[in-house]
C-alpha cells in the first residue's frame, strides 16, 4: 500500500481526467432550484391553499423533489466524467 | 426527581444506553488494518459508501438544534423562519462541484481537513492556521447548542435541574468517540435517522389530524403570531424579503465550510459516493420543512414553553412540550430518545473535525512538525475530549443565549473561508497573503456589524441577530441582510484587489496539480491510503 510520497505524478500519464475548468452545460441546470426559491417575492402568499396549507409553504416544499430531480440528472449525466 | 414523567424517562435512557453500546462496537465496525492513523479514526477509514455517508452527513447537518430551534423560530416568529427549507434546498446545487474537487484533491494529497488543502494549494502554513482557527472557533458553540437540544428534552420529561443528567450524557459520549472515532456517529446516525423519520410522519399526519386539520392550525397561527413580540404571520412582511433570501443563501454557502461538513464528505469512498449523496441529501429537507411546521403546531394546540432555571419561558422546550401533550408517554419518550440522539450524532462529527483540525493545521505544523500519524491519532484523540468538555462548560457556565448569539456568529466568520477554500479550488490566481488580509477585513467588519445590531426581544444592545439593517447606511427601509453575504462579498474583494500588488516574485508554492482535483478512487497511480502521502504537506 505505501508507494513513497512523490513518485505517483510520472506515472499519472493515462489518468483519463481532463486539464483545467470545464463547466458542462448540464451543471447550468443547478442553477434552477436557486432561481425557483431564493426570490421570496415570487411565492409569498397565502392563496391557493393546498389541504389547508398556504401557497408559500407547499411551493416551497414541492422545490424539494424538483431540486433532487434535477440534482440527480446532472449526477446520472456526468457520471463517470471527470 | 419528584414530577419526572417515568414512562418518557425510562424509553429515553432504553434507547440512550442502546445507542452508547453500538458507540462503542462501532471501533470493531469496517476496521483497517492501521487503527492508530489519523484517517482510521478520524475519517472512519476513508471508506464509507453512498447509504452511510447519507446517514452521516444527514446526521451531521441536521442536527438536534435544528430540530429544536427551527419550529422554536418559526412558533415566535412565523414564517421567516421557514428559511431552512430553501436553505437546505440550495445547499446542494451549490455544493454539488465544489464538492467533488475537494474529495479528489485530498484523496490524493492525503487531506484531513479544508485546512490541509489550503496550506498545500498555498504553501502557508499562516494562511492554513487562520482557516482552523475559524474553524474551530465555529464549531464551539455549536456542540455546544447540541446540548441545549438534549436540555429541552430533559426539561420536558419534568426535569427542574437537567445538569447532572447532560453531565452523564456527555461523558459517555466523550468515552465512545474517543475509543471509536466517526464509526460511533456513522453508525449511530442510522438509529438517528430512522427514530427522526418514524417520529415526523406520525407528527405530520397524527398532531393535524387531533387538532382538526393543516387549514385550521395556519388560521390559528395566523391570529397568533402578530401578537407575539416578534409581530410575524405566516407569510413574509414585505421588508423580511433580503434577509430571508440571504439567511438561506449565506446559511448554503456557510454549510460545507464547516469542519464536521468537510469531515463527513472526506470519509466517503470515492468521488462517485460525494456526488451522488450531493443529489440524494436534499430528501432530509423534506423532514426539516414538516419539522419546522410543528411550531404551527404548537400555537394551535396552546403550548406553553417550560420556563427556565431563571423563570423565562425557554421556547426551546417547544416541540418537546408538543410531543408531551399530544403522544401518548411512551411514544413521547420515543420522540424524545430521538432528539437527544440527535444531538449526539453530531456532537461527536464535529468534536472529531475539530480535533482533526487542530492536531494537523495547528500542533503539526507549529509545535511537532515530525509528528508520526500515530501521535497525530493521539492528540485527535485527546483534543476531542477537550472540545467536548469545553462546549459542556460553555452551557453549564453561561447562559444559553451567550451559545445561541455565539452560534449566530459562527455561521458569519466561518464564510469568511470561502475566498482560500472555495476559490482555492478553482483557481491559485489569489496570494495567500492578500487571503489573509481579506480575511482580517472580513473578520472585523462581520464582529462590528454585529456589534452593532440590537436585540429588542432580549434587550441586548449588542450581537442581538445575523441580520444588519440597512437603514445603517442610510437607506430608508426596514429590510436587514445576512450579515455574511456583504462581509464576504467585500473579503474577496480585498483579497483580489491585493493580489497582484502581493504576489511573490519567483515560483508559486503550490503542491497541487490541476489533475488532482479530477481523480477518483482506484485511479493509475494515485496512492491508495492517502497518509503515505501525508509526509509531503
Amino acid at each position: 500500500m505505501a508507494t513513497p510520497s512523490g513518485s505517483y505524478r510520472d506515472e499519472r500519464a493515462e489518468v483519463p481526467a481532463r486539464r483545467g475548468v470545464h463547466i458542462r452545460p448540464a451543471n447550468f441546470l443547478l442553477l434552477i432550484p436557486l432561481i425557483g426559491t431564493l426570490i421570496p417575492m415570487f411565492y409569498n402568499q397565502d392563496h391557493p391553499r393546498l389541504g389547508g396549507m398556504p401557497f408559500f409553504y407547499w411551493y416551497q416544499l414541492l422545490w424539494i423533489p424538483i431540486s433532487v430531480t434535477i440534482t440527480y440528472i446532472v449526477y446520472a449525466t456526468t457520471r463517470g466524467e471527470r | 426527581m419528584k414530577g419526572v414523567n417515568a414512562v418518557e424517562f425510562t424509553v429515553l435512557v432504553l434507547l440512550f444506553l442502546i445507542v452508547a453500546a453500538m458507540g462503542f462496537l462501532a471501533a470493531r465496525w469496517k476496521r483497517g488494518d492501521n487503527l492508530m492513523q489519523l484517517d482510521e479514526w478520524g475519517l472512519g477509514g476513508r471508506q464509507f459508501g453512498t447509504w452511510v455517508t447519507w446517514f452521516l452527513v444527514g446526521g451531521d447537518l441536521y442536527t438536534a438544534y435544528t430540530f429544536v430551534a427551527v419550529p422554536a423560530l418559526v412558533f415566535g416568529a412565523g414564517a421567516i423562519g421557514f428559511f431552512a427549507v430553501p436553505y437546505t434546498i440550495v445547499a446542494y446545487p451549490i455544493v454539488f462541484l465544489v464538492a467533488i474537487r475537494l474529495w479528489s484533491v485530498s484523496h490524493s494529497h492525503g487531506y484531513v481537513t479544508s485546512a490541509d488543502f489550503v496550506r498545500g494549494r498555498y504553501g502557508s502554513s499562516g494562511l492554513a492556521a487562520a482557516i482552523a482557527l475559524t474553524g474551530i472557533v465555529a464549531t464551539m458553540p455549536y456542540i455546544a447548542l447540541q446540548m441545549v437540544g438534549i436540555q429541552a428534552v430533559l426539561e420536558a420529561t419534568g426535569f427542574k435541574n437537567p445538569h447532572v443528567a447532560l453531565v452523564i450524557a456527555f461523558v459517555v459520549l466523550a468515552a465512545y468517540t474517543y475509543s471509536s472515532g466517526l464509526r460511533a456517529p456513522a453508525l449511530i446516525a442510522f438509529v438517528k435517522d430512522t427514530l427522526i423519520y418514524l417520529i415526523v410522519i406520525v407528527a405530520v399526519i397524527y398532531i393535524p389530524y387531533k387538532l382538526g386539520g393543516y387549514g385550521k392550525i395556519f388560521d390559528a397561527a395566523h391570529k397568533a403570531l402578530p401578537l407575539k413580540p416578534n409581530k410575524g404571520d405566516i407569510t413574509l412582511h414585505e421588508p423580511q424579503y433580503l434577509a430571508y433570501a440571504s439567511l438561506a443563501l449565506g446559511s448554503a454557502l456557510a454549510l460545507f465550510l464547516y469542519p464536521h461538513s468537510v469531515t463527513g464528505i472526506l470519509a466517503a469512498r470515492s468521488r462517485d459516493t460525494v456526488k451522488k449523496n450531493m443529489a440524494l441529501l436534499p430528501a432530509y429537507s423534506l423532514m426539516l420543512g414538516f419539522l419546522a411546521l410543528l411550531g404551527y403546531m404548537a400555537i394551535a394546540a396552546g403550548v406553553k414553553p417550560v420556563a427556565d432555571a431563571n423563570g423565562k419561558p425557554d421556547t426551546n422546550t417547544i416541540v418537546p412540550m408538543l410531543f408531551d401533550q399530544q403522544f401518548p408517554s411512551w411514544f413521547a419518550g420515543i420522540a424524545f430518545a430521538a432528539i437527544a440522539i440527535g444531538a449526539l450524532v453530531p456532537a461527536a462529527i464535529m468534536s472529531i473535525a475539530a480535533a482533526n483540525t487542530f492536531t494537523r493545521d495547528i500542533y503539526r505544523p507549529y509545535f511537532r512538525p515530525a509528528a508520526s500519524p500515530r501521535e497525530e491519532a493521539q492528540v485527535s484523540k485527546i483534543v476531542s475530549l477537550v472540545v467536548k468538555f469545553g462546549a459542556l462548560l460553555i452551557i453549564l457556565s453561561l447562559p444559553v443565549q451567550f451559545a445561541i448569539d455565539f452560534q449566530l456568529i459562527g455561521g458569519i466568520i466561518i464564510i469568511q473561508i470561502l475566498p482560500s477554500v472555495v476559490v482555492g479550488l478553482y483557481t491559485r490566481w489569489l496570494d495567500a497573503k492578500a487571503l489573509l488580509t481579506g480575511w482580517v477585513v472580513g473578520m472585523a467588519l462581520s464582529i462590528w456589524m454585529l456589534w452593532l445590531t440590537p436585540n429588542p426581544l432580549t434587550r441586548h444592545k449588542h450581537f442581538g441577530g445575523a441580520n444588519w439593517a440597512l437603514s445603517h447606511i442610510g437607506i430608508d427601509t426596514k429590510a436587514a441582510i445576512w450579515i455574511g453575504i456583504p462581509t464576504v462579498i467585500i473579503n474577496l474583494l480585498v483579497a483580489a484587489i491585493l493580489s497582484p500588488m502581493l504576489r511573490a516574485r519567483g515560483a508559486v508554492l503550490d503542491e497541487t496539480d490541476e489533475l488532482d482535483y479530477h481523480v477518483e478512487r482506484g485511479d493509475a497511480g494515485v496512492v491508495p491510503s492517502p497518509l503515505s502521502a501525508a509526509g509531503s504537506t
